[in-house]
């Protein structure tokens, strides 16, 4: 029989009506229009759902909706501060990585995930990730997590490049008055102390030099 | 030159008269300046080889001859808020066709790169075969036509500036979706869209020295879209009231439906609707997962499938009587025999075939779907539903991958009997199991080679192999067919065509043959990435460096010595140079070089390989050099070069699909193994040799060249000589 859950979703309070064996995934695109997680495989060997449930990487193609009740979700969607990337979506941009797009939303929040879990990841932690590119952009993944991992540690209130794009400094006080929309929200604490969503850090030169 | 025409008067569209500048490309000439595969010879001693029918006219010529004839149908827009629009008739399946389009438009245009929207076209019959995705030729076909486009639309905002001015064109210059005069006034593309809509003149597109956009590198105009998730696949489309969709499927390969028990699943909660359709059993439902539980609550008995209970020892062994006979003579001891053998390869996108599809009782239908055959897709739904072609809708949404996976309509004609059956919308997915075990896959191939040769040169390249038929019946085929016979060329098999106009031995080995021999089997195939080139390029850089160890030459130094094209020793070069070739490494590590030329491009691939643990190596760094001609976007090329090669690995080292009595053993990426972080390399470098020629083809290229390099240097690192693919299966 069917059962209420509450939890949040990038910040909002949500509350639906599901078995409680239902996935995650399935809660969060069928019923909630999340649709940023994709289905890849629904086993968890592809995690293109990568998503983090209280600040832990989760695939919530193998998480039933039970485990999160009163639990925070935080879902590609949830990632950016507004309009300023999360350090990690910048330096994924900075490096080109996506190609048909289709993987990266989880392999950004497995990044976010394992760089939370090691400031320095070493090649043996980024091989390590299970997540799988069809496209093949595993080097330039490497690349983007490197250069994430090398940006000065966030200060908050400090430390912001001097170089802002334009327009981003007036939208951010705004979307921050505006904490219901979903887009704009500022996160529940998901546990991301290290995760640096305050701040979009400095891009590294060289992202990329790798490719000659 | 004909005269170009409002698109307002393109009443098929239905669009209304609009005042900005819209209009359609001026009939372009046809340029046939394309450089062949063996433009410039090298001054090699090595024998001669006659040029083979695909470095004469390859396939990417026959499809730009092929959809020649509508690159006057093909539309960009100036409005008047000065958004340049062009609607692009292809697919984006991640590649990076949109923002190649964007730039040359922007480039021509001296538009802002912002200001350019690249959508893509919903299916348009009467663009005939200018709407195929595939072949690597997309850049190669649009080039010519969208720089003239834009040279035109530029020049006539130009001449509407002049007259706005009462000046002379030639005071005026051009930047920044603006006409600026030297006394510094100036005007928006946006306010002189309406009155450039009059304009007759015509522009002459850049030359390259002249290019600001072309040429330089730029992270992907949806690079935003992809890391926040806003990018939209077809199962991510809010399509009010689609129904998500599974299919319940049989067992074995194309086994059918003999009866069906829907009560418990109807049961079940959220179930809408079961369906019975020729592929299978599919039920509809509020949810993916409660159409996914209800599919496995169903009892069905299934009749068996297309294959019998037949494996792949037996398809090999059917494959080993079909090949032809070599037939080169064995002269004394001078000559190589070698016999390979590669598995069948799923293409297995990250999305799974997907279909959004609203049949309406009115008798119309609209199908969201990422299609490379969109027109061949509206006339199959069509005729499925039997509807007239003009009912149909076909909306392209970008693929999540495709290698050669969205070239069929598989999933989209399941989509629209369900739809039609229960007069609802629906959202049909595939499940990953599903498309492993009922996908299509590149075929299984059995190649034989024998090389003769003697004292340094080779007199005599024979290659014979024989494949499962790969299914063209998709649109590109009949392109092919339908093009070669206006041609007089003979009536032949979609097949031999393809294999014809693609393959070519690009050294110079005296008497080079190649030929191949497909058997029907009714297994589902497609065009795998690279096609024939996949296998047969990748079976003869093998034999290349078998030759070279014969004779006692380095593998690279030999390629130089042989190859055709100057374009291939300037790769072969660069590559060895920057992959320091030849330099000392430990036991059990080496190096590999594979070359290959296609689509009029060329590229060199030198890997190292860590294989101490020989079970389980490691390409540990890659190395391209390519010309591809005028590069319009060097980071889209490096990023397609490298996809490529995480392909060529993935086929060598460790994926495959097994046929295991009548069906596929695979069920998913935990059991079908293709690169993951820990198989590819730490580092990748690609260098691009600059040129100018028209573009070449590039998003398949690498293929052939990372599988040689990569068999070949676990030929070296290992002691052994590879012979069946993949390596470990």
């Amino acid at each position: 029989m069917p059962k209420k859950f509450k939890f949040f979703v990038n910040g909002e309070r949500v509350e639906v009506d599901a078995e409680a064996d239902m996935p995650l995934l399935w809660v969060l695109r069928d019923k909630l229009g999340v649709t940023g997680p994709k289905y890849g495989c629904g086993v968890g060997v592809c995690r293109a759902c990568t998503s983090h449930l209280d600040g832990e990487e989760v695939q919530p193609c193998v998480v039933p909706v039970s485990e999160c009740q009163n639990k925070k979700v935080t879902t590609i969607e949830g990632l950016a501060n507004g309009e300023e990337l999360h350090p990690v979506q910048q330096a994924w941009v900075d490096a080109d990585v996506g190609q048909c797009g289709f993987c990266q939303p989880g392999q950004i929040m497995a990044a976010v995930a394992l760089l939370k879990r090691t400031q320095q990841p070493t090649d043996a932690d980024i091989d390590a990730i299970e997540n799988m590119c069809r496209c093949g952009t595993y080097p330039r993944m490497r690349t983007a997590i490197k250069a994430a991992a090398a940006m000065p540690p966030q200060k908050p209130g400090g430390g912001k490049p001097t170089e802002q794009p334009r327009g981003n400094g007036p939208k951010q006080p705004a979307a921050q008055q505006q904490p219901q929309q979903t887009t704009s929200a500022p996160k529940p604490s998901d546990g991301q102390s290290s995760g640096g969503e305050e701040d979009s850090g400095t891009l590294l030169d060289g992202i990329g030099s790798a490719f000659g | 030159m004909a005269e170009p025409e409002p698109v307002a008067q393109d009443k098929s569209r239905g669009l209304r008269r609009r005042k900005f500048l819209t209009f359609l490309v001026a009939a372009p000439t046809l340029t046939v300046a394309g450089r062949f595969g063996f433009d410039a010879l090298t001054e090699a001693s090595a024998v001669p080889s006659l040029p083979a029918l695909g470095e004469v006219s390859d396939l990417g010529d026959v499809i730009r001859t092929a959809s020649t004839p509508t690159h006057h149908l093909m539309v960009l827009e100036v409005t008047e808020d000065t958004r340049v629009r062009f609607e692009l008739p292809r697919l984006e399946v991640g590649q990076g066709i949109s923002t190649s389009i964007a730039m040359i438009v922007a480039e021509e245009l001296d538009a802002r790169l912002d200001d350019v929207d690249v959508t893509l076209s919903d299916a348009r019959p009467e663009l005939e075969f200018n709407q195929m995705t595939g072949a690597s030729a997309n850049v190669r076909v649009l080039w010519e036509p969208v720089r003239r486009m834009a040279a035109d639309a530029r020049a006539r905002l130009v001449q509407a500036a002049a007259n706005r001015w009462g000046t002379s064109t030639d005071e005026l210059t051009t930047q920044d979706s603006a006409v600026h005069a030297p006394d510094g006034r100036s005007l928006s593309y946006g306010e002189l869209s309406a009155d450039a809509r009059e304009e007759s003149a015509h522009g002459e597109p850049k030359a390259a020295s002249e290019y600001s956009v072309v040429g330089n590198p730029l992270t992907r105009l949806d690079a935003r879209d992809i890391v926040t998730g806003k990018a939209m696949y077809a199962m991510d489309l809010p399509v009010e009231g689609a129904l998500p969709t599974v299919v319940a499927r049989p067992p074995t390969i194309n086994g059918t439906v003999g009866s069906v028990n829907a009560a418990k699943a109807k049961a079940m909660p959220g179930v809408v609707a079961v369906t019975t359709i020729p592929t299978g059993v599919a039920v509809s439902a509020e949810t993916f997962w409660d159409a996914m539980r209800a599919k496995d609550a169903l009892e069905i008995s299934w009749n068996p499938g297309s294959i019998g209970t037949m494996s792949d020892s037996d398809i090999k062994s059917e494959l080993k009587k079909a090949v032809q006979p070599l037939a080169a003579p064995k002269v004394r001891d001078t000559y190589l025999d070698a016999t390979f053998d590669f598995a069948f390869v799923n293409h297995a996108p990250m999305e799974v075939e997907s279909t959004v599809a609203d049949v309406r009782a009115d008798g119309t239908a609209e199908v969201w779907m990422p299609s490379q055959t969109p027109i061949y897709a509206q006339q199959v739904i069509a005729e499925t539903l039997d509807f007239d072609l003009e009912a149909v809708t076909v909306h392209v949404i970008r693929a999540g991958g495709s290698f050669g996976r969205r070239l069929f309509v598989d999933t989209a004609l399941e989509a629209v009997r369900v739809s039609q059956a229960i007069g609802r919308p629906v959202k049909l997915m595939r499940t990953r199991q599903d498309d492993m075990k009922h996908g299509r896959m590149r075929p299984r191939y059995h190649h034989k080679i024998r090389a003769s040769y003697t004292g340094g040169e080779v007199l005599s390249f024979e290659h014979r192999l024989a494949g499962v038929a790969v299914d063209l019946n998709h649109g590109l085929g009949e392109a092919l067919t339908a093009t070669l016979a206006q041609q007089g060329q003979p009536v032949g098999g979609a097949g031999l065509y393809y294999f014809n106009f693609s393959q070519a031995v690009p050294y110079n080995v005296g008497l080079a043959n190649q030929s191949i021999q497909e058997i029907q089997l009714d297994i589902p195939t497609a065009s795998f990435r690279s096609v024939y080139s996949g296998t047969v390029r990748t079976a003869e850089e093998i034999v290349m460096d078998e030759l070279a160890e014969r004779m006692g030459k380095d593998p690279l130094e030999f390629r130089r010595e042989i190859v055709k094209a100057n374009s291939g020793t300037t790769v072969l070069s660069k590559v060895a140079e920057a992959a320091d070739w030849g330099k000392a490494m430990p036991a059990g590590h080496a190096q590999g070089v594979a070359y290959h030329a296609e689509y009029r491009s060329h590229v060199a691939c030198v890997v190292d390989i860590d294989a101490t643990d020989a079970a389980n190596p490691r390409v540990t760094k890659a190395v391209l050099a390519a010309d591809v001609g005028q590069v319009i976007n060097p980071r889209g090329l490096e990023a397609q070069l490298m996809g490529a090669t995480m392909d060529g690995i993935a086929t060598v080292l460790q994926a495959g699909v097994h046929i295991d009595n009548g069906a596929v053993r695979e069920s998913s990426y935990g059991d079908y193994h293709w690169t993951k972080h820990r198989n590819a390399p730490f580092e990748v470098e690609v260098h691009i040799i600059p040129t100018t020629w028209d573009p070449g083809g590039a998003g398949e290229l690498a293929i052939p060249a990372s599988a040689g390099a990569v068999a070949n240097a676990y030929a070296r690192a290992t002691g052994t000589r590879p012979r069946s693919f993949p390596i470990s299966f």
